[in-house]
């Protein structure tokens, strides 16, 4: 890795990295130069150790799961084209990546699917493609305050489930996932405005 | 809460200023006449000032509590006879200053200065120069005023008052970085502003034939020169501020009063403000910082007040009323339509080095949101009568165009804000799934943003960090603030503060303060007997009408529930989520309030959220360190905390756990026998009573777990952490972090949770050897958790 080198102007597989995740070269400067602030020893890449230094991160419920997501069928390490990649799904949609879609490529990281998927993937632990009750009701106890019972939570939980779910299996499928969202202005609700 | 406390300090702010303010209550009864023995005499000369006092105090309340601007006074005199001081601009300024959101202010700095310079010269002399044409096209008739009175009015009507455009914008909640763009540009534009009015008052004084060409350099040299010397002494008074807290450890009781009595011009003030913030704070006792705080928010708030009650005062003063309708109705057209030009023109510009961009909405806001008050006011009435002709007519159109903009801008801007973001989604019934999904959307973003590094100043950022750290901390905080400086360590300091006073407050709550009045009943297990239906709906009513602090204001998804009358059930779901799903950063930080300190919800919300990482990690970091199946050890936690949850998930409403008759009895019956049993024989010995006690404990809430944890997320892992706990009990290790005391901890809320809490640091920083060892030297332990990287 190219992290090293002390000024950020020189980004190893910039242009390639480019094209994947459709950042300007002045955004992909900035998360270089970010990544290699979250890098304290300077090693090349990034461990859980690392972002988990950010102390805003211990106060956001899903933070530590964010985290993980960073870390692919538990990798212990990320490096810069990796970091950017996860953070690619979050660039807003702009007219022109519609307009300019070849049919050829593959969907763009930031599309609406790919948000969604992975926002899916931060609740669907086991990776079979579903959420089960039981997920949801880690998910859940993550983010409700603890004035709420369990009795009452696992109560929501069925709740969520039931609404969302179509086929009746008990558990929420990425398809039934994306439908009881679709409502929901997703390019908006998952783009960072600062991530051209 | 703000009634009482609010009234008692305006009370010492007033009780001069009803002196000095000429209001003269003339004594109400008679001394007596001489002779004879009176029953009942009436010494109003003894108790006049408290009563004056407290009169002014009733009125000025009155007047709040209405939220109307327009007070009215038996005696109107004239105000400008008083209003002489600007010593209240200097209280608004410093708490300002110094409850500023530091790093929101600094990192959109250059988008607050060309609002605030630019845009308040743009306005000025756009609206000072069109009335001066206005004017020669002869529509006002015939006025004694040259086009210098003119640029006069101009610059003292062009500022944006961050009083008017606080309370405006903290009733409309608009996203922060507008926020701190609105209020950083009123803030700093208030200095431009007196700069401005200043030269211009001195040219009007000199008379607009002698200004020469070398007078209007003079000017803008001076103006440079005042604004930034103005920062400069402010952050060299807060330079010296922060210096001197240093030594004052002995000496406290003097802190607060050096922290309020830098007085300087308006930027000084402000940046005294911002840069002793963090010094001074870290400095000082935390006794003095409140004390600070407070009163830094009483002196504000009285200044308020008092500047609005002028206004008001001078409104129905029937001297100064000068009506020119063309003068007036012009100067409200040219404001606020100078100011949305120059709102756009600039945004323009800005946007085109924005990482934030600001959208058409937010200009529209940023215009519309552009409200005069105090500081307008204050400067026409300081005016000079002799100098300036017409002041009477300045005067009055001022108190117009305040009423104007505080009145009716500031009373449509929300439904406004409302409309324009209304109008991008239509209204429909949120669904379950979207509402969870939606709000950790919000989440992710906030970590992403977090992730990702926000706003992008962080090279400057890092390299003044770098040298804050180095240089100026070292001078300028005592040894053992920097020490504390260690952030986590601080969080971890208030929570344990936060949680000792939540263990009262909770003993209060349910009626049974014994764990603090008798020391003999020390085991007394506090449950709540009244039977109660186990139903959600009970629970939940339950939680609202004790959380009335939280109650839930969105009415709508409960409005629309009701409607449908599809499934009461599903209306509590609902209201339960709303109420109490964490609420992403955006939308709970609030940044600044004239009156009230630090919201206290979003700080329990990171309390509880930062433990359950906490915990997690610990867990995780424990399970590679003993080489422990990952997977077989969530399975067993998992039933664990099933386990946990069948037996506490009822109590925390008050009720007993139901399923087994047998626990209810024993907590009966350990209650009727006040528990001398179970009291452990010698817990008051240091060491092993110690350790002995907590074992009782464990071993308690193992059986009957009596004030119960809501969440098992806090519930403890009871094998790992109870032979650690036995080996090192928190009291007993060296630290600064709060232990609850014994009493309190036998009745703590959320018991096993709670003072397990304070285990995991000191387990981290013991372990960190072994852990070293298992994983090479690269890799850090979690013992340096977070730190804050920003």
């Amino acid at each position: 890795m190219g992290s090293r080198s002390s000024h950020a102007a020189v980004i190893p597989d910039g242009d390639s990295i480019r094209r994947e995740t459709g950042f300007s070269q002045a955004s992909l400067l900035r998360l270089h130069h970010r990544f290699r602030a979250l890098d304290r020893n300077k090693k090349g890449y990034l461990s859980r150790m690392d972002l988990q230094q950010i102390g805003a991160l211990a106060v956001n419920p899903l933070g530590d799961r964010i985290i993980e997501s960073f870390f692919p069928d538990g990798s212990q390490r990320v490096d810069f084209p990796g970091f950017v990649r996860v953070l690619a799904h979050f660039r807003p949609i702009e007219d022109e990546d519609t307009e300019t879609q070849d049919p050829k490529k593959p969907e763009p990281l930031n599309s609406r699917r790919n948000k969604l998927h992975y926002a899916f993937q931060l609740y669907d632990l086991d990776r079979d493609g579903k959420i089960s009750r039981h997920e949801m009701l880690q998910v859940l106890r993550l983010m409700v305050g603890v004035q709420v019972t369990e009795e009452q939570l696992e109560n929501i939980a069925d709740r969520t489930v039931q609404e969302a779910d179509e086929d009746g299996d008990g558990a929420v499928s990425f398809v039934e996932f994306t439908k009881s969202l679709e409502k929901m202005d997703v390019e908006q609700k998952m783009s960072i405005r600062i991530l051209k | 809460a703000r009634g009482p406390g609010r009234g008692l300090l305006l009370a010492l702010a007033l009780g001069g200023l009803a002196r000095a303010g000429g209001v003269e209550v003339e004594p109400g009864g008679a001394h007596g006449e001489s002779g004879g023995f009176q029953v009942v005499t009436f010494k109003w000369a003894h108790v006049q000032d408290p009563y004056v006092i407290a009169l002014w105090i009733l009125v000025a309340s009155l007047a709040k509590i209405g939220n109307s601007l327009s007070l009215t006074s038996p005696k109107p005199e004239d105000p400008s006879a008083e209003f002489s001081s600007p010593l209240f601009f200097f209280f608004l300024m410093m708490d300002a200053g110094y409850f500023m959101p530091n790093r929101l202010f600094f990192g959109n700095l250059g988008t607050i200065l060309l609002y605030a310079v630019v845009g308040t010269v743009w306005n000025a002399a756009t609206t000072g120069l069109s009335l001066y044409g206005v004017f020669l096209s002869g529509l006002m008739g015939d006025l004694q005023i040259g086009l210098l009175d003119f640029l006069l009015f101009g610059s003292l009507i062009a500022a944006v008052d961050p009083v008017a455009v606080l309370a405006v914008f903290e009733e409309v909640h608009v996203n922060e970085v507008l926020f701190i763009i609105v209020f950083g540009e009123s803030l700093l534009n208030d200095a431009v502003t007196v700069v401005l009015y200043n030269v211009f008052e001195s040219f009007v004084a000199l008379g607009g034939d002698n200004v020469t060409g070398l007078d209007c350099v003079k000017g803008i040299v001076s103006f440079f020169v005042v604004s930034l010397g103005g920062t400069l002494v402010g952050v060299v008074f807060a330079f010296l501020l922060s210096l001197v807290t240093r030594f004052t450890k002995h000496v406290r009781i003097i802190e607060p009063g050096f922290v309020c009595c830098s007085l300087s011009a308006i930027l000084a003030i402000t940046f005294c403000g911002i840069c002793c913030q963090k010094y001074v704070k870290a400095n000082i006792s935390e006794q003095s910082a409140t004390t600070v705080r407070y009163t830094m928010k009483m002196l504000a708030s009285s200044a308020e007040t008092i500047i609005f009650m002028f206004l008001g005062i001078s409104a129905v003063n029937p001297f100064i009323w000068t009506w020119n309708t063309a003068f007036v109705l012009l100067t409200l057209v040219f404001i606020s339509v100078y100011r949305a030009i120059g709102v756009v023109l600039q945004t323009w510009l800005l946007n085109r080095y924005r990482m934030v961009q600001l959208e058409p909405i937010d200009q529209v806001v940023l215009s519309y949101g552009g409200l005069r008050g105090a500081v307008a006011f204050a400067l026409v009435v300081l005016l000079d009568g002799d100098k300036v002709k017409e002041k009477n007519l300045f005067v009055s159109t001022t108190i117009i165009v305040v009423f104007f903009t505080v009145i009716f801008q500031g009373l449509t801007i929300k439904p406004l804000v409302q409309w324009l973001k209304v109008k991008r989604s239509e209204h429909r019934d949120p669904r379950l799934n979207e509402k969870l999904h939606g709000r950790a959307f919000d989440h992710i973003l906030s970590a992403i943003e977090d992730i990702s590094g926000q706003i992008g100043h962080n090279y400057l950022r890092d390299k003044w960090s770098h040298f804050d750290r180095k240089f100026l901390s070292r001078v300028l905080m005592r040894r053992s603030a920097q020490k504390s400086r260690d952030r986590i360590l601080n969080v971890f300091h208030e929570l344990n503060l936060k949680d000792a006073i939540s263990y009262v407050a909770e003993g209060e709550r349910r009626g049974s303060l014994a764990f603090i009045r008798s020391p003999s009943t020390d085991n007394v297990v506090n449950v709540d007997f009244t039977p109660r239906s186990s139903t959600v709906e009970a629970s939940v009513s339950y939680l609202l009408r004790e959380n009335v602090s939280a109650v839930c204001l969105d009415m709508q998804s409960l409005e629309q529930r009701r409607r449908s009358i599809r499934d009461a059930e599903d209306m509590v779901t609902h209201h339960t989520l709303q109420q109490y799903l964490y609420k992403p950063r955006q939308e709970y930080k609030h940044l600044y309030s004239r009156h009230e300190l630090t919201p206290t919800e979003d700080e329990k919300q990171d309390r509880e959220i930062f433990h359950r990482t906490m915990r997690k990690r610990l867990e995780s970091f424990k399970s590679t360190k003993l080489g422990l199946n990952q997977n077989k050890k969530a399975a067993k936690l998992y039933k664990r905390e099933r386990a946990q949850k069948r037996r506490n998930s009822s109590i925390p409403n008050g009720k007993l756990p139901m399923e087994s008759p047998v626990q209810n009895f024993t907590i009966k019956e350990k209650d009727l026998e006040l528990s001398d049993t179970e009291e452990p024989p010698n817990y008051d010995e240091e060491m092993s009573g110690g350790i002995e006690f907590l074992a009782s404990v464990t071993k308690d809430t193992a059986s009957d777990s009596p004030a119960g944890i809501d969440n098992p997320v806090f519930s403890p892992d009871e094998t790992l952490d109870r032979s650690l706990l036995t080996r090192l009990p928190p009291w007993l290790s060296p630290g600064e972090t709060v232990v609850p005391s014994q009493r309190a901890r036998t009745q703590i809320p959320h018991s096993p949770g709670t003072f397990r809490r304070l285990m995991p640091f000191r387990l981290s920083s013991k372990s960190v050897d072994s852990f070293l060892q298992a994983n090479g030297p690269e890799e850090r332990p979690p013992a340096a958790l977070p730190e804050s990287t920003h």
